[in-house]
This record gives C-alpha cells, structure tokens and sequence, in this order.
C-alpha cells in the first residue's frame, strides 16, 4: 500500500515537474531528424509505460492477497513448479514488444541517418566540423568561410556536417536538430540535419572530454537563405584570411570565443578522410577521394594525419 | 628531489590534504589499537592466512563496504557541486578525477567484492560443500583484489587521480591529453584485481561443477548457486579481454606504442570495443549474482518454492551468451552505419526478454504464498517496480535512433544507476541481511533496517529519477557545472537532496550492526528466516569445515525437504575431516604485486624488477611445498557439534 501511495505521490510530482516547465529540448525538435527521434521518444515511453503498470499492478496484487498477515496461521503455501501455459505467455508478450520495437528501430535508425525526406533533391550544404580541446572549428568548402564555435544554417537545406577531432573523441550535439556522433582523430563521420525554423540552437560536445568539457558549447543559428548568403557576403568583405599559423594557435588548449574567417583550415590542414584519413578503409576512401579533387589546392603539406 | 616530485599530486587541494591527514591518523590509529589489543597474532592466523571461504566471503564483503564508502563520498560531492549552478566547491579537474574514482571504485571494487563476497560465503555452503575448490587460489584472489583496490585508492594522495572516466577512453586516457600518472594506477589497479577475479571465476567454476553433494544435480542446485556458475563462466570469457585492454593502454602509456593512438596505425575506437566487449558482460556479471539473491529471498519469504526454476535456469544462460553481443550499444553514436547499429539495436532488446522472463517468475513467486515483508523481502519487493523501470529505459536507449540523443546525457546516467541501484546495491544489502546470521550469529534489528530500506528507496528516487528529465533536456553526464539559463538548477537540487537521504541511509545501517551487535539475543538458532536451502542446515555461526557430515539432497529446497517431507540430510556417521592449512603466501605474493603495480605506476623500474622476482619467487616456492592439508579428528567434530548443538538447542 505504500508503495502505491508513494508512486501515485512519485507520479504526480513528476507530472507538475513536467507541466510547470518548458519542453524539454530532446522533446522539442526544429527539425525532422530531431522530430523523428522525438516521436521514437515518446512511442517508447508510452510502450514502456505499459509494461511497468502492468508489473507494478501485479506486484500490488501479490502483496496485497498474499501477504502474510492476511492469512491463516496454518496455510501452507502450495508447491508449484510452472505451467507451460503461464510461461508462453510471459515469453510471447515481451517478444511481441520487443519485435515491435525493433522493427521502429531500425526504420528510424535509418531514417536520421539520411538526408530527411522531402529534402533529398537538394545538394546538401557541406560543413566541417572540427573539434579541438575545447572548442568548435566550422569549415565551409563551398563558402570558403571558417567560424570557431558558432555556425550558421540555411532553413530548409540539408545540411551534410563532417565531423572530425583534433584530439580527444568528442561528441557533435544539437538536442533540438539531431541526435549525436563522435567527431575523432582519425576518420570523418557524418551527419544530416536539416532546420525548418529559424533561431539559436544550444549546441555542445556531449562526450567527456577533459578538463574544459563543461564549457565546450557552440551556437548554431537558423537563417533564411537569403540571410544566410547576406551573411557570407559580409564574412567575406570584413573577415580576415585564416592562416595556418594562426589556426595552429587556435589549436591550443583553451577556450576561445565566437570568430570569424575568410578561407578554411582545410586547405592547409585537410580534414582525415580519402589519403589523410588515419585507416585506408571502406566508404570513407572513395567519398574522400572525390571530395578530395574537389578542392586538391592542397599540394605541399605533410601527412597531416599525424595530429 | 626530482624523484619525489612525481609524487606530489597535480591539482592539489584543502579537501585533498584534510583526507591525506585523515587516512595516515586512521591508519596510526589501526596499527595502535591492534598492537594495544595484542591482536596480531590473532589477525595473523585467523585472517590475514585464512583459506576458509567463509572469512574470505566475509573480508570481501568489509571491503566492499568500505569501498561503498569511499565512492558514495564521491557521489555526494558531486551531487554537492552539481546542485546549484555555477557551483565552485570542485573545480573542473578535481571533479573530473571524482566522477572517475566513483565510478571505478564503484564497479570494481565495491560492486564486484561485494558479489564475490557473497559468493564466497553462500556458494560452499549451498552445495554442501566443505570449501571451494581451490583455497588458496582463492585467498591470493581476495588479496589480489584488496592490492589493486588499495592502489588506487593511494592515487588521490600520490601522483594523482586518474580523470579519464571510468570508461578511460582513448585518446584521452592517453599520454598527451592526461599526463599525470593517474591513467597508469587505472590499468594496473584494475590489472591486478582482474587477475584474481579471473581466478576467482575458475575456482567458482571447478568448485560449483565438481564439489556438490551427492544428489545435487546441476538442476537441483540452489538459484544463487546456478546465478553463480553463471556469472563465473562470463567472468572467465570476459575478463581475459579487460586483461589484455590494459596491457595494451599501459604499452602505449608507458612504452610508447600506438595501438589506441588515432596515429601510426594505431585505433582510439580500439578501446572503447575492447571495452564494452567487457563491460557490457560486466554488467550482467553484476546483477546475475543479485538475481540469485532475489530468487533466494523471494521464495524463502513467500514461503514457497521458486517458480519456473527451469525458465529462471535457461534464461540465465541464454542472458550469458547474448550479453557477448550487445557490446555496440555502448557506441552507436561512433559512426558505424544504420545496417550495425540495427542489428546491435534488436540484439540489445532480445536481451530484455530473459530478464523480463525472470521479473513474472518472482511475480509468480508471491503467488499463492505467505508474504512475510522482512528487510530482505522489502528490498526484493523494492527491487522489482524499480528495477522494471530501469531495464525499460534500457530497453528505450537500444532504440539506436533514440540513443543519439539520450547517449552521454544524464538519461543514460539513471539509467544504468536505475539498474545497479535496485538491481545490485539491494540485492547486497538484501543478501547481507539475509545470511547475516549466518554469518555472525545475531540478526540486524528489523527496525532499523526498514528505516533504512525507505530512506534508500526514496533517496534513490529523488536522486535518480530527475535525471531522466535533465536528460532529456540536454544536460550532458560528466560536466561540472551548468550555467543558470540552462534550467537544469532545481532538479539537480532535488537530485542532491535525493542524495542525502541515500546518506543518511547508508548511516543508518551502519547503525543497524553497531545496534544490533550489540543489543541484539545470540540465541537465534540455525534457521532464523524459515528458510529453504541448505546453507540453513549448518549450525550457528558455521564451523570451519561446514558440515561435519556430508549432506545428501534430493531437490533443490533440501532442506525445506527435510523440514516438512522427512527428508534425512545427514545420513553417515562423522568422520575424520580433511582440511586445507592456513598459508601467509597470498597476502605475501600480493603485497608483492602492489610494490610491482605501485612501482610499474612511476616506473621505478628496480622495485617493478625486485618485485616480479619475488613474485616468482614465491610461485617457486609454492611449487616445491608440500602441503597436504590436515585432518580433524573424530573427537574434534564431535566436541565442536556438540556445544553447538547445545547452544542452539538453548535457543529453541
Ligand atoms: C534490460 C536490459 C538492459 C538494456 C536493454 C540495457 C541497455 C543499455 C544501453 C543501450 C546502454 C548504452 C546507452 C548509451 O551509452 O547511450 C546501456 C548502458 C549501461 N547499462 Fe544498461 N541495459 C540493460 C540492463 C542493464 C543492467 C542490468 C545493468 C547493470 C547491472 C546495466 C548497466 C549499464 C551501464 C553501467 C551502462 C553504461 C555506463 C557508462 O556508459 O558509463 N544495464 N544499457
Ligand atoms: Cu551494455
């Protein structure tokens, strides 16, 4: 009995809890890839819900008329091995649910991780993002813009990120567009995101990463298209020319603030995909390798996959 | 000086001096009282050498309550920097080194000491055994196990904590983003008490398969038994994996190789499967034993047999063999394509459907019985609600799409303490409850333990439970601190209020043995809970070779057997009894492996040197020995049954 009135208690606090406040941001997606996992999010709770009120009724139900102080003196509890009936039931039920689950699974698994329907005839806008202790390095090839620890979005374009670490593994995050992917030294990964409506997303490395982790946060900014390229175009005409030696510096432990550049770090310190990635395997070589023509103005640098 | 300057901790603190003050008084302090008692000898010959099980289990069992300890300090200090925002009490770097220490000493040392503890106490005597197979062996696990704890229990003292995380992954854990020494007392802490977990497992195995008394088929052993066997079969496949994970880290540590390096050829995503090919074995070798725990306590206070023994059997070992491919759930976030993470997805929730299977047979358990809510019930009664809600948010990160936004959050974070809290910390405290009389010969006050029951469970839910909802929320695990506009304050408050009272219960069954050791009657007889297995069958406390005769079962309850179906267990005359002797050697070759760990740890390559040949040494020596055991005589026995008969038929 009190256990139920501490649940019932537990539940109501969780409901003002839940009521009294904003969305959660998981729950509270800009974008479809955020919208899909957010409806996974809430079909599961409620599936789960299910099976932990049926558990919970059962064991209030067993507790309640079988408690000892309910029965007689001299009841002896019967001997009882099983039935073949009762155990196919609690086998079946739990597969049927897990099948079910399953299968919402992979279908979204695969779902956030291609470019969101609707959106697949557009060429993807192209941004990597590279983390370095403790911050965020965003290059745009195509833009040839860099910005440090704040990027900027075209609404309704898919936007490819490339992920990769100059240092330990860290992990992209933007709760509200799309779930996670470690970025690491090694390997490039990859991310589809599209924004459908403007404003400033909380962004951060979700996997530990050392001493200045808490911190490491960025900003990303839904604009309209035309927003977006006003905004390159005044990059281009205010900005300064990113440097090797200067991005070298930025490279150094710390925290930096929000800034901007002309030119891309890519060009003298290629991202580690194609040739400069550190394993020669699979997808990433070819996609790396054309991608690699695309902007082969890299000629004279070392192997730079030794960071 | 330059020598002793490596010992010197990086990041010192007041916190961290006040506690090097308080543990070298606390040690004077032990080193006098016992020389004042003129306990030596007596710790020397009864302990410090014992090859019996029991004391062993028993020396397990205050380790890893100690450990609890340690880590729960941990635990509260960051809940304590964590409540507020902005918080400045930890800076980054300590509590970077606190959440890894928590963890660590958490897992390893307390959670795992505590099931083998367990195990060691309760398996012999469930089998009707006399000891375990290989005593010795087993004396040289405890110490091995008690050097690796106590070497990295110095490192917040000496050179440094490790910071890299429990899950120490590379390259962070590396030498160019963690320079002090504190990764190295990881790998060789958890090297050395891995090797004697490794030899537990073999000697669990051996004694279980090979020591029962006649009658006891594999399908007659007692549940915790069977959870037992099981746990030590995955031990002995996943712990060789942890074992040469850590050699590799302390070569690229140490010796400059490049296997989890992102250069030279060398792969950080290496680690993190090497890993989880352990860890995630490693959580089911946490929790099968607490499943024992329940299935025991659960019948013996429904006062009915197990249900579905069978079902509980098979799903155990179907569990076994399915937490071996799951391991990618821990990284889905790593890149590997939706095809991988599919099929990693469905075998994770496969995984739920076993330990679904065992929550309706406890369910099944109760009815019909004659529920009797005793501490240990209560926990068990506890454990299912709570435990269900864990394994489904389990269920809930295995949707892969999902755990790219619950993974690193504080989701996953009350997830697994949602299952390792109800699941393995009850099942312990249910447990110790349970056998405790057997083990000292006096019950923990009832009351006081239920005052402890609730203050944890409340506690548990106020600490944990807020944390889905930050997680959902997009508060990342292992940070800090938070700013204000995040909104993340008042549950994390809640969170640490939630924490205290998880304190507070903790004290309060400390209290409970202090109290009861000293208020609670003596004369509690052989088998206080009305119970079903046949530890229950030895008298109070237990003497040294168990059972003087040889029981015969013909069930898995034989004692229950011989209580109501006339049953007769003890059928032969007694006998003379073969024994194992005492031996200083394990406690000497583990010393010997803490001055080889502590040395390897700073590189001081001469004692790392002396060590290994005293180490061989020693192995050398146990080679040539002859030991054959001894006997107790017939009279012996029958002296030693004899007050014991007379003292519990006091008691009736
Ligand atoms: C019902 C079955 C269970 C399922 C389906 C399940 C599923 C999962 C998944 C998918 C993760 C990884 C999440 C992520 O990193 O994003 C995880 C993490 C974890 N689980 Fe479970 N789990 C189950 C039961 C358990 C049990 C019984 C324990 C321990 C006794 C446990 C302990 C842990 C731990 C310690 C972690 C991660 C720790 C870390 O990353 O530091 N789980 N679980
Ligand atoms: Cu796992």
């Amino acid at each position: 009995m009190k256990l139920k009135l501490a649940f019932i208690a537990f539940a109501m606090l969780l409901t003002t809890i839940l009521a009294g406040c904003e969305p959660l941001l998981v729950l509270d997606p800009k974008g479809p890839q955020a919208e899909t996992t957010a409806n996974v999010i809430w079909l599961s709770i409620l599936t789960m819900a299910i099976i932990v009120i049926v558990v919970i009724t059962l064991l209030v139900i067993m507790l309640y008329k079988y408690r000892a102080s309910k029965q007689s003196e001299d009841y002896e509890p019967p001997h009882i091995e099983g039935n073949p009936f009762v155990e196919t039931i609690i086998v079946a039920v739990p597969v049927i649910i897990v099948l079910f689950l399953s299968i919402v699974s992979v279908k979204s698994t695969y779902e956030v991780e291609s470019i969101p329907e609707g959106y697949d005839n557009q060429e993807p806008l192209v941004i990597y993002a590279s983390s370095s202790n403790w911050k965020w390095h965003f290059s745009y090839p195509e833009q040839d813009i860099e910005t440090v620890n704040y990027v900027f979005l075209p609404t309704n374009r898919p936007v490819e990120f490339r992920l990769y670490s100059y240092g330990p593994i860290t992990s992209f995050w933007i709760p509200q567009l799309a779930g996670q992917k470690y970025a690491m030294a090694d390997m490039v990964t990859k991310i589809n995101i599209v924004a459908e409506t403007p404003g400033d997303y909380g962004g951060r490395n979700a996997n530990f990463s050392g001493e200045g982790f808490a911190e490491n946060t960025f900003t990303a900014t839904a604009l309209t298209n035309d927003e977006f390229n006003k905004w390159v175009e005044e990059i281009h005409s205010t900005a300064d020319q990113l440097t090797e030696e200067q991005f070298n510096k930025l490279l150094k432990p710390g925290h930096l603030g929000q800034m901007t550049f002309t030119g891309t770090h890519l060009e003298f310190a290629p991202a580690p995909e194609g040739e400069h990635g550190g394993h020669h395997h699979g997808e990433t070589q070819e996609e790396g390798q054309s991608n690699h023509e695309d902007h082969s103005s890299h000629s004279n640098h070392e192997d730079h996959s030794s960071h | 000086m330059e020598f002793f300057e490596r010992f010197a901790i990086p990041h010192p603190s007041p916190l961290i001096y006040a506690s090097m003050v308080a543990i070298g008084l606390t040690m004077i302090a032990i080193v006098v009282g016992i020389t004042y008692f003129k306990k030596w000898g007596y710790l020397w010959r009864e302990w410090l050498t014992t090859v019996d099980h029991k004391r062993i289990g028993m020396m397990y069992i205050i380790s890893a309550l100690l450990m609890l300890f340690r880590g729960g300090a941990d635990a509260v200090m960051m809940r304590l920097q964590t409540a507020v925002p902005d918080n400045t009490f930890l800076d980054a770097q300590h509590y970077n080194e606190v959440f890894t220490t928590h963890g660590v000493v958490m897992i390893i040392f307390m959670a795992m000491a505590f099931i083998i503890g367990m195990m060691n106490f309760v398996v012999p005597l469930q089998i009707g055994a006399r000891d375990v197979a290989f005593p010795r062996l087993n004396a040289i696990s405890f110490w091995l196990y008690f050097a690796g704890a106590m070497l990295f229990n110095i490192s917040f003292v000496i050179g440094g904590s490790p910071d890299a995380g429990w899950t120490n992954y590379f390259p962070l854990a590396g030498t160019e983003f963690s320079e002090t020494v504190g990764v190295n007392y990881y790998m060789w802490a958890l090297q050395i008490s891995g090797i004697g977990t490794l030899m537990t497992g073999i000697n669990f195995i051996v004694t279980i398969l090979k020591m029962r008394a006649p009658g006891m088929t594999l399908m007659k052993m007692p549940m915790f038994t069977w959870s037992a066997l099981i746990t030590n079969v995955i031990i002995v496949f996943a712990f060789p994996v942890l074992t040469i994970a850590l050699l590799m880290g302390t070569l690229d540590r140490q010796f400059g190789t490049h296997f989890f390096a992102s250069t030279n050829g060398g792969m950080d995503m290496l680690w993190a499967n090497l890993f989880w090919v352990w860890g995630h074995p490693e959580v089911y070798i946490l929790i099968l034993p607490a499943f024992g725990i329940y299935s025991e306590v659960i019948s013996t206070f429904s006062q009915r047999n197990l249900y579905g023994y069978k079902s509980m059997v098979g799903s155990m070992v179907l569990i076994s063999f399915m937490s071996f491919l799951v391991w990618v759930h821990h990284f889905f976030t790593m890149g590997h394509g939706p095809l991988v993470n599919g099929i990693f997805s469905i075998t994770t929730m496969a995984i739920a459907v076993p330990t679904g299977i065992k929550i309706f047979n406890w369910l099944l358990t109760m009815w019909k019985g004659k529920i009797r809510f005793t501490v240990p019930m209560l926990y068990s009664v506890g454990f299912i609600p709570l435990f269900t809600i864990g394994g489904v948010t389990g269920v809930m990160l295995a949707i892969a799409s999902a755990d790219y936004q619950y993974h690193n959050t504080m989701f996953l974070v009350a997830h697994f303490h949602n299952v390792i809290i109800p699941g393995v910390v009850f099942a312990m405290l249910a447990g110790l409850t349970y056998w405790w009389p057997k083990m000292f010969g006096f019950m923990l006050n009832e009351r006081i333990g239920k005052w402890g029951f609730w203050f944890l469970t409340v506690g548990f839910c106020l600490a944990f439970f807020p944390m889905y909802i930050t997680g959902l929320d997009g508060q990342a695990r292992r940070m800090y601190t938070y700013s204000e506009e995040t909104g993340f304050g008042p549950l994390n408050m809640l969170s640490f209020f939630g924490a205290g009272l998880m304190a507070i219960a903790f004290i309060l069954i400390v209290y409970n043995v202090y109290y009861s050791f000293r208020y609670a009657p003596r004369n509690v007889g052989q088998d206080p809970w009305n119970a079903r297995s046949l530890e229950w069958a030895t008298p109070n406390p237990v003497p040294h070779y168990n059972f003087s005769v040889t029981p015969v079962v013909n069930s898995s309850e034989a004692f229950w057997d011989s209580k109501k179906n006339g049953h007769q267990l003890f059928k032969d005359k007694i006998d003379k009894i073969h024994m194992p002797n005492n031996s200083g050697l394990p406690i000497i070759i583990a010393g010997l492996f803490f001055v080889f760990g502590f040395s390897f740890v700073f590189g001081i390559w001469v004692g790392v040197i002396a060590a290994a040949i005293g180490i061989f040494g020693c192995m050398a020596y146990r080679t040539f020995e002859k030991d054959h055991g001894h006997y107790i005589p017939v009279e012996e026995i029958q002296e030693t049954e004899m007050k014991l008969e007379v003292r519990n038929n006091e008691n009736r």
